[in-house]
C-alpha cells in the first residue's frame, strides 16, 4: 500500500488527505508540530475576541481522522532524504514514505528590525502566536498599548482582536492609504475612515525603525521613521508572510522564495510535491501571482493533488479570482479583478460608487475598449459568487452586468438594495441609459 | 455609561430578589364565610376535610404559604383515605392537594402582599423592567458601530457556563417546578398581576396568567437587546418583531379578552401537535358548547394543521413559525438568544435529536389517537390502556418536564432551543415538509467558506453549518429554524436564507468553485 506523508495540517494538507481517502485506500500521515488537530487559521482572532472557543475553529470532530484511517503525528520535521525517502524529526527518528507532500504554509516576515526577537514582539499566524497574544495582551492593565506594523489583512485583523479589550491600538503603514497596493483608493479611503472611526491610531506613510528594549529584554517602546518615539508592550509584526520552507535548504528540492512547483504541483524531485502558501510557480496562472497565501488555493491545490496521486492526473487550473475578508465590521468580497491604481493596466478602467452615509461602496473594472467586465470589489455588500463566476466564463459585457445587478446580490432577506442607485449612477457617468432588470431566479439557476 | 449599567443591574436584582422572596412572605386568613362559599362553589361534599379545615386553618392566621399549605394536604389525605376506606366514593376530592391549597390561598391571602398589589408590582415588575432597561439600553453607545458583536460572549461567566449561568439556571428550573408542580407558591404572584387580569379579562389572576404576562415582559425587554445588538440586520428587527406580535396579541390579549367576552380561551396560533390537547375530550366539549365561535375554532385549529402549516412550510420553510410566530421560538430568540452558542453540534447529539423529536411526534399521534378513539367511542379504555393515563403522562413528561422546566430552565447550559430542538412534535412535522418539499434553503456561496466555524457555534438548533457550508453544499436540515443568525455571523457573506424554487434546492458540489475543472472529462469518467 502506498505511503502518502504530508507535512503540515493546514487546509491544504488536510484538504489533500481527505480527498485521496474519498478516492483511494492509501495509507496517508500527517505531521504537523503546530496543533494535533486541523483547524481553521483564519478563525483565530474569533478565539481571542471571545466569539469563539479553540475547539470551534476545528471542522471535524476528534474521531474524525482515526475513522478515515488518517494517521496524525506530532513531531517537526528537520530534513528530507529524498534518496532514502526518509524524513528526520527534531525528536531524531525517522519516517519514510513512497510520496511526500509538503503543506507547510507561511511564517511571518521580519524585516531584520532592530529589537524584532525581543519579549513582547510577535507576529499573528499559528496557534503559538495566539497563545503569546493571549499572554503579551490579556488585558488593558497589562498591555497599556500595542504598536501594530504592516498595513494588510493580519494587520488590521490584529488591531481589532486588540481593540475588542479596550487595548490602546497604533497602526503603523507603510503606504499612503491602507491596503493600497491591492484595493483602488476609494476603497481604500473607505477603509483608512473605518480604521480611525474604530479608535485605532492610524499612522500611514510610516515605517518602523526600531524596537526598544526595556532591561528585562522586553519591548517598551518602538521609534518610527519620523522620529516619535511610541510607548507600548506588545509589537505586532504583520507585514506579509514568507513560505516557511526553512528546513528543505539542503535538501535538494528547488527552492525560490517558496517550493518551486510545475502546474500538476510537482517539485523537481520525483514523489516530492508541494501546495498552498509554501508553493511556488515557476510562472504565475494568467494574473495570479507565483505564491498565493490564500485560504481557497490552498484548498483548490489540496483537491487536485489529490486527484494526480489517485492516478489521474490534474494541472492546477485555478478558476477566475476570488477573495474576501472582513475589515474590522465591513465585508469585502472580489470577484474577477480589479486592481489598485498601482498595479492597473492601461486598459483597465473604474467605474465606482460609494453610499453617502453608509460604509457600503463598490468598483467595477470594465475593459476599456471593449467594454468586458473584468471584475468587481464590494464592501457592505454580499454577492453571488456562481453568478460572478459564470459572468467571467461567458465574458460578459459591463452593461450586461449592470443590468442584471440584482441576480447577483446576496445579502439577507429585507436589507436595503442599493441597484438602483448604482444603475443611475453608472448612467450618468457613462451616458447611458440601462434600466435594472428584475431578479430572475431562472437566470440564477440557469448553467453557463 | 458603564455606571448606568451597574446601577441598572443593582436594580434589576432587587426586582429579582423581591420577586423570588414573595412566594414564602404574606400573610394568609381564611374566614368562614369565605371557606363555606368555596365549599358550596367547588361542590365539596366530604365531611371530614370541611371539618378538619375548619378546625386548623379557619380563623388563624399564617405567614407564607409553608404554613398554610401542608395542613390542606394533610386534611385532603386524610378526607381521601378515609372515604376510600368506607367506600365513599361520591365525597372522594379529585382536586390535587396543590391546587386545593391554591384555591384557598388565593381567597385567604390578607396582609400587606396581597392588600398593596401596585407597589408590590412595582417592586417586583416594575423594579426589574426599568434594571434590565437601564442595563441593556446603554449598549447601543457602548457596542460601538453596528456589526456583529459577539466580543467576550466566551469571557463572560453569564454566557460561557460560568457560576452566573449556573444560577440562572437554577432560577429559572426552580420557578418552572413552582409554575407546574407547586402552583401554592405562586399565589403572592398572582397578587401582583391581579389588576391586569382583571382589566382583561374580568377575573383575578391565576400562575398561568402571571406565567403569561411575565412572558410577555421578558420577552419585551429582551427583544430591546435584539433590536440594539441586530441593529445592522434587518432580517432580525423584522422577525424579532413579528415573534413579540405574535406573542403579545394572540397567545396573550385575544385569549383573555375571548374570556372576558365569554368565548373558550384559545391561542388562534398554536398549532397541534404543540397544541397536544387540543384534541382532548374536555376542549372538544367545551368548544363544542360554544355555539358558533367553538365551532369556528374546532375548523381552524384543524385547517392550521393539516392545511395551511404545510403550505406555508412549502413556500418559506418551517422559519415561518419557528422563528416569526411560536410563542416558544419567541422566548428562545429573546431570552434565549445569549446562549445559543452552547448547543452541541457533535454527530452524536444529531443522532439523539433525531430519536428523541421523532419520538415524541409519534407518542402525541398516538395519544391523540387514542383520545379520538375514546372520545367518539365513549369509552375511557383502548385495548386495556385507559386514555386519561396516556394523557397524563404525556402532560407531565413533555407538556411539563420537556417543553417547561428543562426547555426553558436549560437555556444557559444546553442553548436556548432544546426543546424546539429534541422535543416539540410540531416541529418535527414541519421539519418532514422542510427537509422533503419546501422551497426553502440556506444558500452557500459557491467557494468562499474558509471553515472559521462561526455559523456552526451560533446555530441554535445545534447543525454544523459549516460542515455543509465548505463542501459548499445547500443547507436543508429539517431542524433548520430559519433564524438567519449563521447567515449574520458568516464574517465571509457565505449563507443566504432563500426561498427560492424547489428544483436544484439539494445541490451536492462534487469540486469546488474556483477549480476549473474539464467538464467533458469529469462526464466521460462517470
Amino acid at each position: 500500500m502506498e505511503n502518502i506523508v504530508i507535512i503540515g495540517n493546514g487546509i491544504a494538507g488536510v484538504t489533500t488527505a481527505r480527498h485521496i481517502r474519498k478516492l483511494s485506500d492509501k495509507k496517508i500521515t500527517i505531521i504537523s508540530a503546530e496543533s494535533e488537530y486541523f483547524f481553521s487559521r483564519t478563525a483565530l482572532m474569533y478565539v481571542y475576541m471571545g466569539h469563539m472557543k479553540f475547539e470551534h475553529t476545528q471542522p471535524y470532530e476528534n474521531w474524525f481522522w482515526k475513522k478515515n484511517r488518517i494517521d496524525l503525528i506530532n513531531a517537526y520535521v528537520e530534513k528530507v532524504d529524498h534518496e532514502d525517502k526518509t524524513l528526520v524529526l527534531r525528536d531524531g527518528s525517522f519516517l519514510s514514505y513512497d510520496k511526500l507532500i509538503i503543506a507547510t504554509g507561511s511564517k511571518p516576515n521580519k524585516f531584520g528590525w532592530p529589537g524584532q526577537d525581543l519579549k513582547g514582539v510577535q507576529g499573528l499566524y499559528s496557534k503559538q502566536d495566539l497563545e503569546q497574544l493571549e499572554k503579551n495582551a490579556p488585558n488593558k492593565d497589562v498591555c497599556k498599548r500595542a504598536v501594530i506594523v504592516g498595513g494588510g489583512l493580519i494587520g488590521i485583523e490584529m488591531a481589532e482582536m486588540l481593540r475588542s479589550r479596550k487595548i490602546p491600538v497604533t497602526f503603523l503603514v507603510r503606504e499612503n492609504s491602507f491596503w493600497n497596493g491591492v484595493l483602488p483608493k476609494g476603497e481604500s479611503q473607505l477603509i483608512n475612515e473605518h480604521i480611525l472611526a474604530h479608535h485605532i491610531d492610524l499612522r500611514l506613510e510610516t515605517n518602523l525603525e526600531e524596537i526598544i528594549s526595556d532591561e528585562n529584554g522586553h519591548a517598551k517602546a518602538i521609534k518610527t521613521d519620523k522620529g516619535d518615539i511610541i510607548e507600548c508592550t506588545v509589537v505586532g509584526l504583520t507585514a506579509g508572510v514568507t513560505p516557511n520552507i526553512d528546513f528543505l535548504k539542503d535538501s535538494g528540492i528547488e527552492l525560490g522564495r517558496g517550493v518551486k512547483v510545475n502546474r500538476l504541483l510537482e517539485t523537481n524531485i520525483k514523489d516530492i510535491y508541494a501546495i498552498g502558501d509554501c508553493a511556488e510557480q515557476h510562472e504565475g496562472i494568467g494574473s495570479r501571482r507565483p505564491i498565493e497565501a490564500v485560504w481557497y488555493t490552498g484548498r483548490m491545490m489540496g483537491e487536485t493533488l489529490a486527484q494526480t496521486l489517485c492516478g489521474n492526473p490534474t494541472e492546477y487550473k485555478p478558476g477566475h479570482w476570488f477573495n474576501s475578508a472582513k475589515f474590522l465590521d465591513i465585508e469585502y468580497q472580489t470577484y474577477g479583478w480589479v486592481f489598485s491604481e498601482r498595479s492597473k493596466q492601461d486598459h483597465e478602467e473604474h467605474f465606482h460608487w460609494r453610499h453617502a452615509k453608509e460604509n457600503i461602496c463598490l468598483t467595477i473594472a470594465i475593459h476599456k475598449d471593449t467594454k468586458q467586465f473584468l471584475g468587481i470589489n464590494t464592501f457592505g455588500i454580499r454577492m453571488r459568487h456562481e453568478i460572478f463566476d459564470r459572468w467571467l466564463t461567458e465574458n460578459k459585457n459591463i452593461e450586461y452586468v449592470v443590468e442584471h445587478l440584482k441576480d447577483a446580490n446576496f445579502d439577507p432577506e429585507f436589507f436595503k438594495a442599493y441597484e438602483q442607485e448604482i444603475v443611475s449612477k453608472f448612467n450618468m457617468t457613462y451616458n447611458t441609459n440601462i434600466s435594472l432588470k428584475k431578479k430572475s431566479w431562472k437566470r440564477i439557476f440557469s448553467k453557463a | 455609561m458603564k455606571i448606568i449599567q451597574k446601577i441598572g443591574l443593582i436594580i434589576f436584582l432587587v426586582g429579582l430578589a423581591v420577586f423570588t422572596a414573595v412566594p414564602l412572605l404574606g400573610t394568609f386568613k381564611l374566614d368562614q364565610n369565605t371557606f363555606d362559599n368555596l365549599v358550596a362553589e367547588k361542590n365539596i361534599k366530604s365531611d371530614v376535610f370541611v371539618a378538619e379545615i375548619n378546625q386548623n386553618v379557619v380563623g388563624k392566621e399564617f405567614s407564607g404559604m409553608q404554613g398554610l399549605s401542608p395542613l390542606v394536604a394533610k386534611a385532603l389525605d386524610n378526607a381521601n383515605e378515609t372515604h376510600i376506606k368506607n367506600k365513599e366514593y361520591d365525597k372522594k376530592i379529585y382536586t390535587s392537594s396543590s391546587d386545593m391549597a391554591t384555591l384557598i390561598g388565593k381567597k385567604s391571602g390578607t396582609g400587606f402582599i396581597a392588600n398593596n398589589k401596585g407597589i408590590m408590582w412595582f417592586l417586583t415588575f416594575g423594579l426589574a423592567i426599568i434594571g434590565a432597561l437601564m442595563y441593556i439600553l446603554p449598549n447601543a453607545i457602548l457596542l460601538g458601530k453596528k456589526g456583529i458583536k459577539n466580543d467576550g460572549v466566551y469571557h463572560e461567566s453569564a454566557t460561557n457556563r460560568g457560576w452566573i449561568a449556573w444560577m440562572v439556571f437554577i432560577f429559572l428550573v426552580s420557578f418552572y417546578l413552582v409554575l407546574y408542580f407547586a402552583s401554592e407558591y405562586a399565589v403572592n404572584w398572582t397578587f401582583l398581576v391581579d389588576p391586569i387580569s382583571e382589566s382583561l379579562s374580568g377575573n383575578p389572576a391565576g400562575h398561568w396568567f402571571v406565567y403569561g404576562f411575565m412572558y410577555c415582559v421578558v420577552m419585551s425587554v429582551m427583544a430591546v437587546r435584539m433590536y440594539i445588538k441586530y441593529r445592522h440586520n434587518m432580517y432580525q428587527i423584522v422577525r424579532t418583531t413579528s415573534v413579540l406580535f405574535f406573542q403579545i396579541v394572540f397567545a396573550f390579549l385575544i385569549p383573555e379578552i375571548m374570556v372576558r367576552l365569554q368565548m373558550p380561551y384559545y391561542d388562534f396560533k398554536n398549532a397541534f401537535p404543540l397544541d397536544y390537547d387540543f384534541f382532548f375530550q374536555w376542549n372538544l366539549k367545551e368548544l363544542l358548547n360554544s355555539g358558533g365561535i367553538g365551532l369556528f375554532i374546532l375548523v381552524w385549529g384543524i385547517l392550521l394543521t393539516v392545511v395551511f402549516v404545510p403550505i406555508m412550510v412549502y413556500f418559506f420553510g418551517k422559519r415561518w413559525y419557528c422563528s416569526w410566530v411560536c410563542g416558544c421560538g419567541g422566548l428562545a430568540e429573546t431570552l434565549g438568544d445569549p446562549y445559543r452558542q452552547h448547543s452541541s453540534k457533535s454527530l452524536f447529539s444529531w443522532k439523539v435529536e433525531r430519536w428523541l423529536i421523532h419520538g415524541v411526534l409519534l407518542f402525541a399521534l398516538v395519544m391523540t389517537a387514542l383520545t379520538l378513539y375514546s372520545f367518539f367511542a365513549e369509552t375511557g379504555t383502548v385495548l386495556g390502556i385507559k386514555t386519561s393515563s396516556i394523557q397524563n403522562l404525556y402532560s407531565l413528561l413533555i407538556g411539563s418536564i420537556f417543553a417547561g422546566v428543562i426547555g426553558t430552565g436549560f437555556y444557559p447550559i444546553f442553548g436556548n432551543r432544546v426543546w424546539c430542538r429534541f422535543g416539540c412534535p410540531l416541529a418535527a412535522y414541519l421539519g418532514f415538509v422542510q427537509r422533503f418539499k419546501s422551497r426553502f434553503r440556506i444558500t452557500t456561496n459557491g467557494g468562499q467558506c474558509i471553515s472559521c466555524g462561526n455559523c456552526s457555534t451560533y446555530c441554535e438548533q445545534g447543525i454544523d453549518v459549516r460542515a455543509y457550508a465548505q463542501k459548499g453544499e445547500n443547507i436543508v436540515r429539517s431542524s433548520c429554524v430559519g433564524c438567519g443568525v449563521c447567515s449574520a455571523v458568516c464574517p465571509r457573506g457565505v449563507l443566504k436564507l432563500e426561498n427560492g424554487p424547489e428544483e436544484g434546492r439539494i445541490n451536492s458540489t462534487e469540486v469546488l468553485l474556483g477549480n476549473d475543472v474539464d467538464l467533458m472529462n469529469l462526464v466521460n469518467k462517470k
